[in-house]
């Protein structure tokens, strides 16, 4: 083997919030080589400490309060013993790195011409001029459309994914030794990060730099990794070629992190939803899969969502005038039986939020109407609505901000009973204490604040709260996305079995196509507010009709290596805006059904 | 971006028109008869009713207030009640030494306090921080006319460095209209630095915890650049916001400072009007320095532009 | 997971460390809690700031008068120790009303969207009138007493706290644990006592410090002008007017009341500025 472009041994960074504190260690003596033209993935959960690793190479961390000990050598020179000015020179110069968020990630004041002129001038001695040619040429590399045109423009006129190609034209300037994406393509949707993946791919043939790919995505990286270290609270437990650690995995860790991954197509065959075969990452025994059961069909629906249509009017002039709207929900009709689950999916921006919201009227419909157990929600009648909200309940995907931080976790979970009046405080206990223990949390934990919980567990409280008023239908808005891989299979198989147990019917907002492909009875994708597809989860996914159904299909990173050499199209797309003028009619549509019960909207 | 001027010079003349009421109403709160209290204590009720009548007191309120704000919009302020002279004339004769003092305090004090800030924020929770925030939070507790007349014992009395009070004006030289001003305008410039300086540190700070200086830290741009290319641009609309909202800090600072320092600018002028009960002195003034305050916030909105790209009305 | 940190009580840690974290707001804190001490007691053992000693006028500081005499021959160290009297009430009378006035204006505007823009408007307007001439227009038009003193610093504080009360409004009223009582039925009355008024304390504890800082010198600054409490009660802003001929030849005639109104400002801003890192890190852009 060549000899490395980064060499990292015993590498240990430690924190302490003040100098009265002791350090505690974050990563823990870890070490890894990176070789010219080579991937490394490093994936973890949240608290793994990969993005410290990363950072750690940079010297980007706070100087007092972070310690970082071991040898980090580049080309053989130790980063660790520059000074901060010769440091200064690696930066951007040896060593590019881009970041999770592009949309934060560029100086919002600074055109982005100047923000990469910047970035080649601080490194190369060379005129202005010139700068300006070669941030042009580089946004031609990075395919940025009408590339003359960019270089005076502001990030804010840019999407995400065209933010994260000036992210990386600004880390080629230089043409670095060694390129760090740190979670790069995590904030984009599904598509656009295909595009991206692809681009790093290309150029690091192109110029043969070395890739430390950061991630907690398996399927990012398996489709782009050499070579793979695993990271669990500090400590690498795993490493090796990214083959052999997704076909046999030796440490009980990794192998549950796998099996806790959704895969696309693994449901391939299969008419219903089925659990998630987890392992316990202490003994590695695997549990069982178990298919959940088909919704009751000889019931009335107890949801039913009739032509809805959300639009929110964009005001501006002299006398506020609407100059437009955004159409985010646009004639979107379904319905849902006990017992069933109904995915609703899409890209940002397709209205599968605001469908949610509107149907429990957080967010006022333009037109259509919503049926809970046959009853109209209606504008005017509060009882109707009240008696609405407590047949259909909402889990928010953000499980740190959906519970009031200085409320006890039992009292929140109790609230809605109480409120509703339907029971006394020794009920609404042993109710909250009940519910508790059904989704996995002890009873006495119940006087405890939010923020002494988990991300998991604090969705699990949620969970429960909608319970407490026994639902028909809860609404999941994202309600696992923001969770790590292990616990988001965790919180999928309890809202499976809660479902068997309870009858409950759930439209599960995702943009996960892999988790919802698990989950689902029945699939909408969404498209600029409108349904594009509708039917049973088997049709839509093993036979996809609408060509934005496809395209979203083929974009999702399959955590397979052996499938990682396949290429996507190259084509540069950006998702389209729901945006309307005043006055705009929506093209008339229909559903045409190409098999049992699986509808395709067709343009007349 | 016109329709947006024109918009808010709208909300500003609503701001104006209320704040004109609060004035009306405020001289009408007073208890007993306002033509008494004007008229002072040795009046006949004769001269009272006389007033009355002048005044048009006798007139429902709100044909009054009308009648009043048609006047101020057309520049009349009324009548000084002590000197009987035209009470826009008379602040009009006292503006230039209220703006010069102003314009000296703002010229030494706003880039002190931005290079304060900035530094402050840049070497956050060291030593230089703590002392930068310590002077900080004494400018913020030392009202102007203890500052003032500190300095004046020091400056003046004890060193003789400096005039210890009055007012030059500039055309009888630079030096003389200068050294007049220079312990007045520290006197009230002191707050209002202390103020900017800390609004300057915690937006800087907040700016310098984003992303994007993370950004450009990774691609090797040297620390000074970042904090003023990077960082103070971002960080520059918060600070604009209090530079605006603290010109009612230095109002009211002025009339205190010129009270120290005896110099004859529109803050004495109202003082001596409280002392002499001359209520159209003391609401012409204060519906002139309103104005001032609503025109200048209205300035440091459109500045935003000038600022922020993202921006644009 | 900010709030997380955020909300980990801070005490815990134990008490040794937690002076060692905290030195300004304990430094502020026990100097306040000194004075306010020699405030209450004062009767007791300050003497009587009233009484004039014509023979002694002037006197510099010495073991008599610990502070001197002024030029009626009243001991300063009195005028001082009963000064604060005044000043303090003022302070917390002022921090406590306009926090409850604003609290309620605040969260009207903040939830009720048809109400805000005119709430608003005229604390625009109220903003608009400069504070110090407002209160001298108060108190010279409803003559002086130390009620209207209070009433006239109160008014022009109430737009800060609106303004501060309705920006944690709109942005608390949006969070997904209001939207979630929403949904689970609670009603409004509920939503906003018991899951966003909480949200809105520890920024108003620190903006009570402030507007007591505040209040404390306006107060001193009415009386400095003439236009404050009666001139017979003794305060630090009428000891400095009546003083101030005298600063060459007795400066601690001036001096003494000017460093007590300096520090108990001073004590209070350092209190508040230590409630603030420890209450809310984030506000401190909001002021």
């Amino acid at each position: 083997m060549t000899k490395p472009v980064l060499s990292v041994r015993d590498l240990t960074t430690s924190f302490r919030p003040d100098i009265y504190s002791p350090w505690t260690p974050v990563v823990r003596n870890i070490g890894f080589d990176v070789a010219a033209g080579e991937t490394l993935a490093i994936v973890g959960e949240s608290g793994s400490g990969k993005s410290v690793t990363s950072l750690s190479v940079m010297r980007l961390l706070p100087p007092r309060g972070s310690r970082i000990e071991g040898e980090i050598r580049l080309a053989g020179r130790d980063l660790l013993a520059l000074p901060e000015q010769e440091m200064r020179k690696v930066r951007g110069g040896d060593i590019a790195m881009i970041f999770q968020e592009p949309m934060t990630s560029l100086n919002p004041m600074m055109t982005v011409g100047e923000q990469i002129a910047e970035a080649i001038r601080g490194h190369l001695s060379i005129g202005s001029a010139e700068a300006r040619q070669e941030t042009i040429r580089l946004f031609e590399k990075v395919r940025l459309p009408n590339a003359k045109e960019r270089y005076d423009v502001y990030p804010h006129k840019l999407s995400g994914g065209q933010r994260q190609r000036v992210m990386i034209a600004m880390a080629l300037a230089t043409r670095p030794k060694l390129l760090i994406a740190d979670e790069p393509t995590t904030a984009l949707d599904v598509t656009i990060q295909g595009q991206i993946l692809d681009l790093v791919k290309e150029l690091q043939e192109e110029t043969g730099m070395a890739v430390l790919f950061i991630t907690h995505d398996m399927g990012v990286v398996a489709e782009v990794a050499d070579r793979t270290l695993v990271m669990l609270r500090g400590d690498v437990v795993e490493d090796g070629p990214t083959a052999e650690i997704f076909g046999n995995g030796r440490h009980p860790y990794t192998r549950a992190l796998l099996a806790a991954v959704p895969r696309l197509g693994s449901m391939a065959g299969r008419a219903l939803p089925s659990t998630f075969g987890l392992i316990d990452t202490a003994t590695g025994s695997r549990g069982a899969e178990r298919e959940a059961a088909p919704p009751v069909a000889d019931k009335p629906a107890v949801l039913e969502v009739k032509n809805l249509t959300t639009r929110f009017a964009v005001r501006s002039g002299l006398f506020s005038k609407v100059t437009g709207a955004v159409h985010a929900v646009e004639n979107v009709s379904f319905s849902l039986q006990p017992g069933e689950t109904l995915s609703l999916v899409g890209e940002s921006g397709c209205g599968k939020s605001t469908t949610g919201r509107t149907i429990l009227r957080l967010t006022k419909p333009f037109s259509g109407t919503v049926l809970v157990n046959g009853q109209e929600v209606g504008a005017t009648d509060r009882e109707a609505l009240k008696s609405a909200r407590r047949a259909v309940q909402m889990v928010f995907q953000d499980p740190f901000a959906s519970l009031n931080p200085r409320i006890p976790i039992g009292a929140s979970i109790a609230e809605p009973f109480l409120e509703q009046k339907l029971g006394g405080k020794a009920e609404a206990r042993d109710k909250t204490a009940a519910l508790m223990h059904r989704v996995g949390l002890l009873p006495t934990m119940m006087s405890r604040l939010p923020h002494e919980f988990s991300g998991g567990q604090r969705q699990r409280i949620c969970i429960a709260r909608a319970l407490m008023l026994d639902p028909k239908v809860i609404i999941a808005d994202e309600a696992v996305s923001a969770l790590d891989v292990s616990i988001k299979a965790q919180v999928c198989n309890l809202l499976m079995e809660l479902q068997e147990s309870l009858g409950l019917a759930y439209l599960f907002i995702s943009h996960d196509m892999a988790v919802v492909e698990r989950v689902s009875h029945r699939v909408a994708v969404m498209y600029l507010g409108e349904i594009v597809e509708i039917g049973p989860r088997s049709a839509v996914f093993e036979a996809p009709q609408h060509s934005y159904t496809k395209k979203l299909m083929a974009a999702v990173p399959v955590p397979d290596p052996s499938r990682r050499r396949m290429r996507r199209n190259t084509e540069v797309e950006e998702i389209k805006s729901p945006f309307r003028i005043p006055g705009f009619v929506p093209p008339k549509s229909v559903y045409k059904e190409v098999s049992k019960d699986h509808f395709v909207q067709v343009r007349c | 971006m016109i329709i947006y001027i024109l918009r808010r010079l709208g909300a500003t003349l609503i701001v104006m028109g209320l704040v004109g009421l609060m004035v009306f109403v405020l001289l009408h709160l007073a208890p007993g008869d306002p033509a008494a209290v004007i008229a002072g204590d040795n009046a006949t009720p004769e001269q009272i009713a006389q007033l009355r009548q002048m005044l048009g007191l006798d007139d429902p309120l709100p044909v009054q207030f009308l009648r009043w704000m048609g006047d101020v919009v057309q520049g009349d302020l009324g009548v000084s009640i002590y000197s009987n002279e035209p009470v826009a004339q008379l602040i009009m004769q006292r503006m230039e030494a209220t703006v010069s003092l102003a314009i000296a305090t703002l010229a030494f004090a706003v880039p002190i306090a931005i290079a304060f800030g900035v530094i402050a924020a840049h070497r956050a929770g060291t030593t230089v921080d703590r002392i930068l925030m310590l002077f900080s939070v004494m400018g913020f507790s030392l009202p102007a006319f203890v500052l003032g007349y500190m300095l004046s014992w020091l400056f003046a009395i004890e060193w003789k460095l400096l005039p210890v009070q009055g007012f030059t004006p500039i055309s009888e030289g630079i030096w003389p209209w200068a050294r007049n001003l220079i312990l007045p305008s520290v006197t009230l410039g002191m707050t209002y630095t202390a103020l900017i300086a800390r609004i300057t540190r915690t937006s800087m700070l907040e700016v310098l915890s984003e992303d994007f200086i993370r950004t450009a830290r990774a691609k090797g741009v040297a620390v000074p650049r970042i904090l003023v290319k990077h960082a103070l641009r971002n960080a520059g609309v918060p600070i604009a916001t209090v530079i605006g909202i603290g010109i009612a800090l230095l109002i009211g600072g002025v009339v205190v400072t010129e009270t120290v320092f005896n110099i004859p600018g529109v803050g004495r002028l109202v003082v001596d009007a409280i002392a002499r009960r001359d209520y159209p002195v003391i609401q012409g003034v204060i519906l002139v320095f309103s104005g001032i305050y609503v025109f200048v916030n209205l300035a440091t909105d459109l500045s935003y532009t000038l600022i922020d790209p993202r921006i644009r009305y | 997971m900010t709030n997380a940190a955020q909300l980990a009580p801070p005490v815990r840690a134990g008490i040794p460390r937690f002076l060692r974290r905290h030195p300004t707001m304990i430094a502020g804190g026990t100097v306040l809690a000194a004075i306010a001490l020699a405030a209450l007691l004062a009767p007791f053992f300050a003497g009587d700031p009233a009484t004039m000693m014509p023979s002694e006028r002037l006197q510099s500081p010495s073991a008599r008068y610990w502070l001197g005499t002024d030029h009626l021959g009243r001991d300063v160290f009195a005028r001082v120790v009963h000064g604060a009297r005044v000043s303090l009430a003022v302070g917390i009378v002022v921090a406590v009303s306009s926090i409850a006035i604003g609290v309620v204006i605040g969260m009207i505007a903040g939830y009720f969207r048809k109400a805000d823009p005119v709430i608003m408007r005229v604390m625009d307007a109220l903003m608009a009138i400069p504070a110090i001439l407002l209160a001298i227009a108060l108190v010279a038009v409803m003559r002086a007493s130390v009620g209207v003193v209070m009433l006239a610093i109160v008014i022009p504080e109430i737009p800060r706290v609106v303004r501060l009360v309705r920006s944690v409004v709109l942005s608390v009223r949006e969070a997904p644990y209001v939207e979630a009582a929403q949904v689970g039925g609670t009603r409004l009355p509920v939503i906003l006592v018991r899951h966003i008024l909480p949200s809105t304390v520890p920024p108003l504890i620190v903006q009570a410090t402030y507007i007591c800082a505040s209040a404390i010198i306006v107060e001193s600054t009415l009386s400095f002008l003439g236009a404050g409490v009666p001139p017979e009660t003794p305060t630090w802003g009428s000891m400095i007017a009546q003083s101030r001929m005298y600063l060459p030849r007795a400066p601690w005639t001036v001096f003494a009341p000017g460093f007590a109104l300096a520090l108990v400002v001073l004590s209070v801003n350092m209190l508040g500025d230590g409630l603030r890192d420890l209450l809310d890190p984030r506000m401190s852009r909001r002021m």
